[in-house]
């Protein structure tokens, strides 16, 4: 086979686990855009949010410790032991359901029946708020997060796929980072688990309810604060998930909360309201930027990964504006 | 009047039971404007109670105090001799008052099973947990519930259209899919908001007929709004008649007919 042929296929592998991240993060925004209406501007920083944290429990750092020692003028910052990762992903957990309580109890509890437009301010307010906080919990410093996910190339399927150069000598075989990999079939554990809950539970029936319609779901016993608490709970779940992945693979710093902007291509191209369409959306916008990096790059001086799926979003808004998969957007007169 | 504490037969022979729901003095007001003025009535176990008025008369705001959607200002509710605290609504479906409303508040992007599947949801006891395992209990409460709900399917010939989305069904069907969604609740008071608004002379003939099957059949307790006299009238064992948030009437339809207020309140007479 030709160098070319082998390295474009690579190229679409990579866009692939590439658009499996994106897709983790779109999938937070559509939980809660579907739910609640709320187009939730903080769901990146929330992932930031959510991996300083689990970094601070593991390595024991005390939170506010810059506060606290500002106030009394003591020199803690470290409680001296190290947390386990599950039980730091537990915690972090936690934390995040009483996050989820405390943005219903104290925001969006206030905010039921106002114009979209003044819920989306509520969230961009809420998004450079949690950042402070973020900052002044943990700190602002770059981070390793290692929760003990595997780095680097995957020698097997290098070795196992070494066959399909067909005596091409430059071909080793294809290269796959093994965070990737394992990034992929978390992401497809959580959409199943995510599709099970909706459809199989009581929880998931309310919140599909409540989804579609508030009066009905009073209607119905449906506790309506109860179920955005909980769909404002599994978004922070899946940020965690968003953030551990993005964390392991290039630090926990600030511009992590900065995939949020990502997602945004990713739901224009599958809808604000399908599950499935953030993952098709996120695999069309990796696979499409990578390609396109790799066919038109070279002629346009490089550097298109950068603009490339606000491009292409735009030509959906044209188009398409309801996206691949979203509800159909019809005008009665 | 009727006011024998332990019921009374109604003209059709069927016997009806103590005070389900009391309403004491209510008292609705939305700023200056008086919705509801010092209004007292009950609904009886077993009954089919009509709220009936002009436009404007208060009788949604009525229906909305009932299920918890509005709360009065002054006034006392009563459910099953027990005094109500302040509910919301979703704590008011859940003791058991299921209702439909008059611009139809249906799940639009389910099936029409998965809609009547939600009127289930209060009598779903497993967790999360056992849930999520689907193992015994949960599994057996979710077959009992599909019992039920395919019982409610069936009795109000619906099973036609049961995988079809909601959103494609004409009016006249959304209305009964409502009704279905409700009476899955197996609700022990059936609030009805102006359940033949809208409709042809058909549609309200069949609507008519499956309220007094649903009473007739499942012994349910209905109260319900409609400002079409001739329905009403005969549906129903007792009315109360609303005019500009007052009640004006209160009795047998035969009673309420010959009232001279309710006549001149829907007639029309010069107040001076």
């Amino acid at each position: 086979m030709p160098d070319s042929l082998l390295f474009g296929t690579e190229v679409v592998l990579n866009g692939l686990m590439a658009g499996v991240l994106y897709a983790l993060v779109a999938l937070g925004f559509v939980l809660i855009y579907k739910a609640s209406g709320i187009f939730n501007y903080a769901q990146g920083v929330m992932a930031l949010f959510a991996a300083m944290t689990l970094y601070g429990i593991m390595v024991g750092q005390v939170p506010f410790a810059h506060l606290i020692n500002a106030i009394f003028g003591t020199h803690i910052h470290h409680f001296g032991w190290e947390v386990p990762a599950i039980i730091a992903i537990v915690l972090t957990i936690a934390v995040m359901v009483l996050f989820a309580w405390l943005v219903q109890q104290y925001i969006f509890r206030h905010l039921v029946g106002q114009e979209p437009i003044i819920l989306f301010m509520a969230t961009i307010g809420l998004a450079y708020f949690l950042e402070g906080v973020a900052d002044l919990m943990w700190g602002s410093e770059i981070k390793a997060l290692d929760v003990g996910l595997p780095q680097g190339g995957s020698f097997w399927i290098e070795e196992n796929t070494q066959w399909m150069g067909m005596g091409n000598e430059n071909f080793y075989g294809f290269f796959l980072d093994q965070l990737d990999l394992i990034a992929t079939v978390i992401a497809a554990v959580l959409v199943i688990a995510l599709v099970a809950f909706s459809q199989y539970t009581k929880q998931g029936r309310a919140m599909r309810a409540v989804a579609d319609d508030h009066q009905a779901a009073l209607s119905v016993g449906i506790n309506l604060n109860f179920i955005w608490v909980l769909v404002w709970s599994v978004a922070g779940f899946v940020a965690l998930v968003a953030g551990i992945v993005w964390g392991s693979k290039s630090g926990v710093q600030f511009s992590l909360s900065l995939i949020a902007l990502k997602a945004l291509p990713v739901l224009m191209l599958g809808g604000f309201t399908s599950i499935p369409g953030a993952i098709v959306g996120g695999l069309i916008i990796g696979v499409g930027e990578k390609l396109f990096e790799f066919a038109i790059g070279p002629l346009v001086g490089g550097a298109t990964e950068n603009w490339f799926a606000y491009v292409l979003a735009l030509l959906f808004l044209v188009f398409r504006p309801q996206g691949l998969f979203g509800d159909k957007i019809i005008e009665r007169v | 009047m009727l006011d024998a504490s332990e019921g009374y037969v109604t003209e059709d022979g069927r016997q009806i039971g103590g005070v389900v729901m009391e309403m004491k003095n209510i008292t609705l007001r939305f700023g200056g404007v008086v919705a509801i003025k010092d209004i007292s009535f009950d609904i009886r176990e077993g009954e089919i109670r009509a709220i009936i008025g002009p436009n404007g008369a208060g009788k949604s705001s009525m229906l909305n105090v009932i299920s918890g959607f509005y709360i009065p200002q002054e006034g006392e509710v009563f459910f099953h001799g027990k005094k109500r605290p302040q509910m919301r609504p979703y704590e008011v479906a859940r003791q058991g008052i299921a209702r439909t409303f008059q611009n139809i508040a249906l799940f639009e992007g389910m099936s029409v099973l998965d809609n009547v599947m939600t009127g289930r949801l209060n009598h779903m006891k497993s967790g999360l947990f056992s849930q999520a395992l689907w193992r015994g209990k949960a599994e057996q409460e979710e077959t009992e519930n599909r019992e039920i709900v395919e019982k409610v399917i069936d009795f109000l010939e619906i099973q036609h259209i049961r995988k079809t989305p909601v959103s494609r069904l004409p009016y006249g069907l959304k209305k009964r899919v409502e009704l279905a969604r409700a009476l899955a609740a197996e609700p022990k008071l059936l609030l009805l908001d102006e359940p033949m608004a809208g409709m042809n002379v058909e549609e309200k003939e069949d609507m008519s007929r499956f309220i007094l099957d649903v009473n007739d059949e499942f012994g349910t307790t209905i109260a319900l709004i409609e400002h079409d006299m001739g329905v009403v009238m005969d549906l129903s064992d007792r009315v109360v008649v609303m005019d500009y948030g007052k009640k004006i009437g209160d009795g047998t339809p035969d009673e309420v007919r010959t009232n001279q207020d309710v006549i001149d309140a829907y007639l029309g007479v010069s107040h001076d």
